[in-house]
């Protein structure tokens, strides 16, 4: 264990802990965008970023990937970090304006003006990656990755065709904070990132719930009959 | 078999008799630059006609690495830099090569083939009496231009592979120790302390440790790297076994932009050679200690010169660095300990060894010891590849070794560091050329571009061409370097094209400030230093374009005119014939006009004037 301070207050932490989770332990706020407790840090977003003073050495750092060390110094809310978070968001904003988070936490940190041309293609998407760490390391199907270099950096499956690993269960929409992703359902049928899945019908309630494609992934990864998943957990 | 210090020594003299059993030898630049101007021709045409002229036993023709003055390419020597034949064989190669052979058999010096000093007007048949290798001390660069890279008993002719010999000898502590005394700083940029890097190295616990080169030199106008690794690839080898003995590293690879065949072709050469010999491989030189190199070849990103996306491109990952709180030294490649260094830090190494403390430190200033490699490149007389000692002064560099400032212009700035670097003017020119100086001005030392500018260079515009490449270059991972770059690029945009607004100044600077503490790597974190360096030294010309919408340099086409003065116009018709859009008009010797519909501001016509009779509006 060490011992730090947090705005001057003294807490105490596992060395090597990451800032970001002993600061929001102890009560401080820090906004982040591509932090996500089950997939854990990629410090891209920097809107995480704290101060530190270790030993007369300051710097401005992602709390979300700091190891936490003996008498170090943070301030979250320095002169610095207020201008690197407030540049962030007024980047974000100038990138995604449609996008409502970002609006939101914009206008929590103060930026009311955008003094840039604002985009018109990059829809809600801020580059945060979670959907790619998720699709990889939760789902475990890698159906997404990033491509390109610089402004042109973009998020999809691969050569933006309808992936051939793709199972279509969407757990990419659900942890996307912007809402960039859409997925629709209709007749049956639900169509993710341009690729077009059959849902399968309940036996019991005739309710559509699922994609046929993930449950057979989901009896060949588990070994559990197809036949048991086509039943709606509600009828379960 | 491994071979022993005795046998070294025995190639040596083989190799030495061989040479001299030749009464002349012949050298000819097979540099990447020397070959773009028809190097290999050159060599063709010699080695034909050496056999031709049934010399092939008293003439030996070589072929080696880049000697530096490559905008005088193809370059060939004779003797021992007896003389130095520039430009050889770029009208008539037949030619040239007879002129070439006359020199050999006659003893007569071509005198159109000699290099002349624009700035002097001086013509000089050696090689060390021309300026810009007189103000060199080449060390690293030493057997550039004299040996056949491709040749590893040339390199062990010439003193090559005794280091490591000397190195296990000695304990790793005590090559970490000379090493650190002898205050050699990486030469990639970060002018970190390599002895201290190499200590963290051999600290760092896990059984697995690798050491690497990078040779993934990016910048544009920079070419040391390529060189070194060209002309003589041994040397980079023999650094790396030094440093993997160090370290505890069984395992190095050497990362190369694909964009450098020949160093990539060269480099695999020389490592199957230094295989064959047993100087890479299972127990090196007999000494117990097995240690193999791999070339890893870059796929063409700037950001992969950043130590840790240059490891993430080596895993097969796609080339995004990370934050490094935790030192790559002990997280590095795979998660093992790694020790990062660029090849001419490399190079170094075994000099130090070699010919030891005192010597080493006796070249260079106190904290920037030793030699440093430069591409000096712009608007100076003679450009090329530069080997000189730390401490010289801008001044001495520019106009001793280049010779000064093309034509009638005057200097404005230059710019060190790469795009990351920053613009120096004028009034730090007497600045001694070391890291820490070099940052204390707004620049830094970086791995060792040069471009010189002159008065035609307009500053913002010179901003606005570096931003606009790190915008493409930007990995895009962290927020504040992808948009950060991007919206910098869009602000300098505005201004050279007149619709800046004052507070855009004030923006920049404050985007900078975002940028330099937020971004994850060294890319995003000094990606302002070209903007906020011109921002601090030429803020007249940010005004200028701001407040009186125009371009000093008349650069910037959106806010520049060009018109004929009458009363200085001679009417001698020179810009008419140059100008490509036949936009001057007017009658021979009478005063002429610039059709301003047809112009296109190129600039063609101020530039050919000579008797000044163009304004910059």
């Amino acid at each position: 264990m060490v011992q730090l301070s947090i705005n001057g207050k003294k807490v105490t932490a596992e060395e090597g802990e990451a800032l970001l989770k002993v600061a929001r332990r102890e009560g401080f706020v820090i906004p982040t965008l591509c932090y996500h407790e089950l997939l854990g840090s990629s410090g891209r977003c920097r809107l995480c970023v704290v101060e530190v003073n270790d030993a007369g050495k300051k710097r401005v750092v992602a709390s979300c990937l700091y190891p936490a060390k003996e008498n170090i110094e943070v301030f979250t809310d320095s002169d610095e970090v207020r201008l690197v978070r407030r540049t962030v968001l007024e980047l974000l904003l100038a990138r995604n304006p449609s996008a409502e988070l970002i609006q939101h936490l914009a206008k929590q940190h103060g930026v009311t003006e955008v003094r840039y041309t604002p985009d018109q293609d990059k829809g809600k998407c801020i580059l945060c990656n979670l959907c790619v760490r998720c699709c990889k390391d939760i789902v475990g199907v890698s159906a997404l990755g990033m491509s390109g270099k610089g402004p042109m950096k973009k998020v999809g499956p691969p050569f933006d065709e309808p992936s051939e690993t793709c199972i279509g269960c969407g757990a990419c929409v659900v942890i996307c904070p912007t809402g960039h992703i859409a997925m629709e359902e209709e007749k049956g049928v639900r169509t993710v990132w341009q690729k077009k899945f059959e849902l399968a019908a309940c036996p019991k309630c005739k309710r559509y719930h699922l994609p046929l494609f993930q449950l057979e992934w989901i009896s060949k990864t588990r070994n559990i009959p197809v036949e048991e998943l086509m039943v709606c957990e509600d009828c379960r | 078999m491994a071979l022993s210090l005795k046998q070294l020594d025995s190639i040596t003299s083989a190799f030495n008799a061989k040479e001299q059993a030749y009464d002349k030898i012949i050298r000819v630049c097979c540099g990447t630059g020397c070959i773009t101007s028809g190097a290999n021709r050159v060599l063709e045409g010699v080695l034909t006609a050496v056999e031709r002229e049934g010399l092939s036993s008293k003439v030996l023709v070589k072929k080696t690495g880049c000697h530096g003055l490559c905008e005088r390419g193809p370059i060939v020597t004779l003797g021992n830099d007896e003389i130095l034949y520039q430009s050889v064989g770029k009208r008539d190669v037949a030619a040239d090569v007879d002129l070439l052979l006359k020199t050999v058999t006659e003893g007569k010096v071509a005198d159109k083939l000699l290099f002349r000093d624009s700035a002097r007007k001086e013509k000089y048949t050696s090689s060390l009496d021309i300026p810009f290798y007189k103000g060199q001390k080449r060390i690293v660069l030493a057997m550039n231009g004299l040996i056949n890279p491709e040749e590893i008993d040339d390199y062990i002719a010439h003193g090559g592979y005794r280091a490591p010999f000397r190195a296990f000898q000695m304990t790793p502590e005590e090559i970490i120790d000379w090493v650190t005394k002898g205050g050699l700083r990486g030469r990639g940029g970060g002018g970190f302390l390599t002895g201290r890097k190499w200590s963290s190295a051999r600290a760092a616990k896990g059984g697995l440790k690798y050491v690497l080169a990078n040779g993934d030199e990016g910048d544009p106008g920079a070419f040391m790297d390529r060189s070194l690794m060209e002309g003589n690839p041994h040397a980079v080898i023999e650094g790396m076994v030094i440093g993997g003995y160090t370290i505890g590293a069984q395992q190095g690879y050497i990362y190369v932009r694909d964009e450098y065949p020949l160093a990539v072709s060269r480099l695999t050469k020389a490592i199957e050679q230094a295989r064959d010999y047993n100087m890479l491989g299972h127990d090196v030189f007999g000494s117990g200690f097995d240690f193999d190199l791999e070339i890893y070849r870059g796929g063409g990103a700037f950001v992969c010169g950043e130590s840790t996306a240059l490891m993430s491109s080596l895993e097969g990952k796609s080339g995004e660095p990370r934050d490094k709180y935790v030192h790559t030294v002990e997280h590095g490649l795979w998660d093992k300990p790694t020790n990062l260094n660029n090849v001419e830090t490399w190079a170094n190494v075994p000099h130090i060894i070699n010919n030891g403390l005192d010597w080493y430190t006796s070249i260079g200033t106190k904290k920037s010891t030793g030699t440093k490699i430069f591409s000096l490149v712009g608007k100076v007389n003679n450009t090329g590849l530069i080997e000189v000692p730390m401490g010289i002064s801008l001044r001495e560099i520019i106009f001793g070794l280049g010779g000064g400032i093309r034509g009638k212009r005057q200097f404005k700035a230059v710019q060190t560091g790469g795009p990351s670097g920053g613009c120096i003017p004028e009034q730090h020119l007497d600045m001694p050329v070391d890291f820490d100086s070099l940052t204390s001005i707004g620049s830094m030392m970086g791995s060792g571009g040069m471009i010189v500018m002159d008065e035609r260079n307009c500053m913002v515009d010179v901003a606005r061409y570096f931003l606009r490449f790190l915008t493409e270059e930007s990995c895009g991972k962290c927020v504040p370097c992808r948009e950060g770059t991007r919206r910098m690029h869009e602000i300098l945009d505005r201004i050279c094209k007149g619709a800046g607004k004052i507070e855009d100044l004030m923006h920049l600077e404050e985007l900078g400030k975002a940028l330099q503490w937020g971004a994850i790597c060294g890319l995003g974190q000094s990606a302002p230093n070209p903007v906020l360096s011109t921002i601090r030294y030429f803020s007249d010309e940010y005004k200028a374009h701001i407040i009186e919408g125009r371009c000093p340099a008349g650069v910037c086409k959106e806010i520049t005119t060009f018109t004929i003065m009458e009363e200085k116009c001679t009417g001698c018709m020179r810009c008419a014939a140059e100008c490509p859009m036949g936009a001057i008009i007017g009658e021979k010797k009478e005063p002429q006009r610039i059709d301003d519909l047809r112009c296109i501001t190129c600039g063609i016509c101020y530039d050919v004037c000579s008797f000044d009779a163009i304004k910059i509006g």
